[in-house]
């Protein structure tokens, strides 16, 4: 049992029994104890379920980049690189244009205009993912083939990050559909963080001659960074995970290749498309995948948390995650 | 009032479990590629039989295998033949074997987007390897303009399109070319899901359908029902006896007979590429998986009377729905094999 809550005072077992209380304690404890047990039983279910493929490829799992299923050979290394690109490529486009319509919408818009928007942006957080991979494929493919990466190509072809043929769908591409999907989160919990900074800190930086915007700047941003690098995790754990909207403009192709231009592959894609027809160690090597993918949402998870520890220490705002 | 309400729902309950008891209850799971006919014959039979329902799922044929090897439905279908591991596993889980019948045709046809070609393009085996392979590369390479004289095919580089998701479609299309290809064979193989030498994948046949006709100067392979239903372009395939055949529903079936003199006691055979002046060449059975023993009296009935049927008076409801009819020398050879399910 865990300790007793607070407010429990003196008063006998009994008689907390009879009020209530303990009972609600007892329920809810169970309530908070099955989101741990859930846990848990997932991990034991992808380790036990992938015992073969974890026996015979050990380590090199993640070495190797060849995905055979006829030849029984599994390499994770292309769908690991090209979950953690194209999820990483979503943040880079996603960061800067969230954090900044979340700084108008918070301290520059007035308060209707930063309502009215809110409520839109709620909107575009609750569309189905596969929505997003409809608009990729009938409108950000045809764009990025004929327009934007033949632009890019002219323009940066001779580094090796745009260099290939323009096929529209790749990591690019997917980096695009996907920002587009974690930017309404990013706007909506820094919207709500740099709202709940104290007033005070704005009039204290006002007053001591500040302009509005390096009040906002480099006191209220500082002040919300833990609720706004949680709200950029909260960003990236749905990127490395989004499943349908990536496989319909990612190219579905296990390469490892530098440039941006390539399509590409992602664990949670592979295993949404090849999952049904797959049997013993092509189905294991499947669920293996799915323990790697949980494995990076736990290291970002424990990322996140230590980034919190270290710059709540700094003195700002405490926020949460 | 609440207490009558109680009494009320108990009696549904009861009701429920009675009916549920009068109905016969069978179970299957797998190949998706079926599924439209499956779901037709079902319901048909239902409306004739009214006591038995046979629900069906159409997981994917691997599941669908796994499914009847685990025992949680009464029989599976797959759109490839089991493997003999597999067969192994289900007969030492079950002291029994599992039986294959032949239900239908379907067959891939390969469909392409170039830019200023809009006639009908041949293909050679040669051809389809060799671009699938990654090693023709481009549209006006001899291997694809010697089968198409007069078409000016543009010297652009080729875009394959695959199927990314483990499917039916994607095992008869690496069939095909690991028969008329050793290179194939010997580097990729077949499979539902293989390790592809070039191009991009698309989910399901909508995906690869949708690639190609954005990607200039793209190929790929879809079902010919789907082809079919969406006037898709598709080429034609030289076959084996060396004539260009477009894939319709009597070439399909025309490669299924010419297959029949060779066809194994046990139904599991590839007709792709088989002889015959008509056969097209990327066809194959789709197949219903049961088991060699029943338990269950009444099922064993019910699912051998709907087979016997389905085979038979069922076929009508193929062309409809664009599946090529089982030929009649397979038909006579199922019926004889359906009398030895025990």
């Amino acid at each position: 049992m865990p300790d007793a809550g607070p407010s429990t005072g003196s008063r006998s077992f009994l008689s907390r029994l009879k009020s209530g209380d303990e009972i609600a304690r007892i329920i809810t404890f169970i309530f908070a104890a099955t989101v741990v047990l859930i846990t848990v039983l997932l991990v034991l279910q992808l380790w036990h379920d992938s015992t073969l493929a974890r026996h015979k490829f050990g380590v090199n799992f993640f070495l190797t980049r060849v995905w055979d299923p006829i030849a029984e050979e599994f390499g994770a290394l292309p769908f690991i690189y090209g979950t953690l690109v194209t999820a990483g490529v979503a943040l880079l486009l996603a960061v800067p244009l969230g954090l900044g319509a979340a700084i108008f919408l918070a301290e520059l818009a007035p308060q209707k205009i930063s309502d009215a928007l809110q409520f839109f942006i709620d909107l575009l957080a609750a569309v189905p993912s596969v929505i997003y991979g409809l608009l990729g494929i009938f409108i950000v493919v045809p764009i990025m083939r004929q327009h934007v990466q033949p632009a890019l190509k002219s323009a940066l072809g001779f580094t090796p990050f745009f260099s290939g043929p323009a096929f529209g769908v790749g990591f690019l591409t997917a980096g695009i559909v996907l920002a587009i999907m974690v930017i309404p989160y990013i706007i909506s919990v820094s919207r709500e963080v740099l709202l709940s900074v104290p007033r005070n800190q704005r009039e204290a930086a006002l007053a001591l001659g500040s302009t509005r915007w390096e009040s906002t700047w480099k006191v209220v941003v500082p002040f919300a960074r833990s609720g706004i690098m949680g709200s950029i995790f909260l960003a990236l754990a749905r990127g490395l995970g989004e499943t349908m909207a990536v496989t319909m403009v990612v190219g579905n192709t296990p390469i490892i290749s530098p440039s941006l231009l390539s399509p590409g592959y992602s664990i949670a894609s592979v295993i949404a498309n090849e999952l049904p027809e797959a049997s013993g160690v092509y189905l294991q090597a499947l669920v293996e995948l799915g323990l790697v993918l949980f494995l990076f949402t736990f290291i970002l998870n424990g990322l996140a948390r230590l980034l919190l520890v270290l710059t709540t220490q700094k003195g700002s705002g405490m926020g949460h995650v | 009032m609440k207490r009558l309400a109680g009494l009320l729902m108990v009696v549904l309950a009861l009701g429920g479990i009675v009916v549920a008891q009068n109905a016969l209850l069978i179970n299957g799971a797998g190949a998706t590629f079926p599924n439209p006919i499956y779901s037709k014959w079902f319901d048909e039979f239902h409306k004739a039989n009214g006591n038995i329902q046979i629900n069906y799922q159409s997981v994917g044929s691997g599941a669908g295998i796994k499914q009847a090897t685990d025992g949680t439905v009464d029989f599976g279908a797959s759109d490839g033949p089991m493997t003999e591991e597999q067969l192994k596993a289900y007969s030492d889980k079950h002291g029994s074997g599992i039986l294959h019948f032949p239900t239908v045709l379907g067959a891939v046809v390969p469909t392409y987007n170039i830019a200023g070609v809009s006639t009908s393009l041949n293909f050679t085996p040669e051809a389809l390897a060799g671009i699938f392979l990654g090693r023709i590369t481009k549209w006006n390479d001899p291997a694809i303009a010697g089968a198409n004289k007069g078409v000016s095919l543009p010297a652009e580089d080729i875009v394959v399109v695959h199927r990314a998701d483990g499917s039916g479609t994607s095992y008869v299309f690496t069939d095909y070319l690991s028969k008329v290809s050793s290179d194939w064979k010997d580097k990729v193989g077949k499979g539902t899901s293989v390790n592809w030498p070039a191009g991009l994948g698309g989910k399901g046949n909508e995906g690869v359908t949708g690639l190609i006709k954005q990607t200039p100067n793209s190929i790929g392979y879809v079902e010919l029902i789907y082809a079919a239903k969406n006037n898709i372009a598709y080429g034609a395939v030289k076959n084996a006896s060396g004539a260009f055949v477009k894939a319709d529903l009597v070439g399909v079936s025309e490669a299924a007979a010419g297959a029949v003199k060779d066809m194994p006691d046990d139904f599991r055979v590839s007709i792709t590429n088989a002889p015959g002046k008509k056969a097209y060449p990327i066809a194959s059975f789709t197949w219903l998986l049961i088991p060699a023993k029943f338990e269950d009296a009444a099922k064993r009935d019910a699912m051998k009377n709907f087979l016997k049927w389905a085979i038979t008076d069922g076929q009508k409801f193929a062309e409809d729905l664009d599946y090529a009819k089982l030929p009649k020398e397979v038909v006579a050879k199922e019926m004889k094999a359906i009398s030895s399910v025990q």
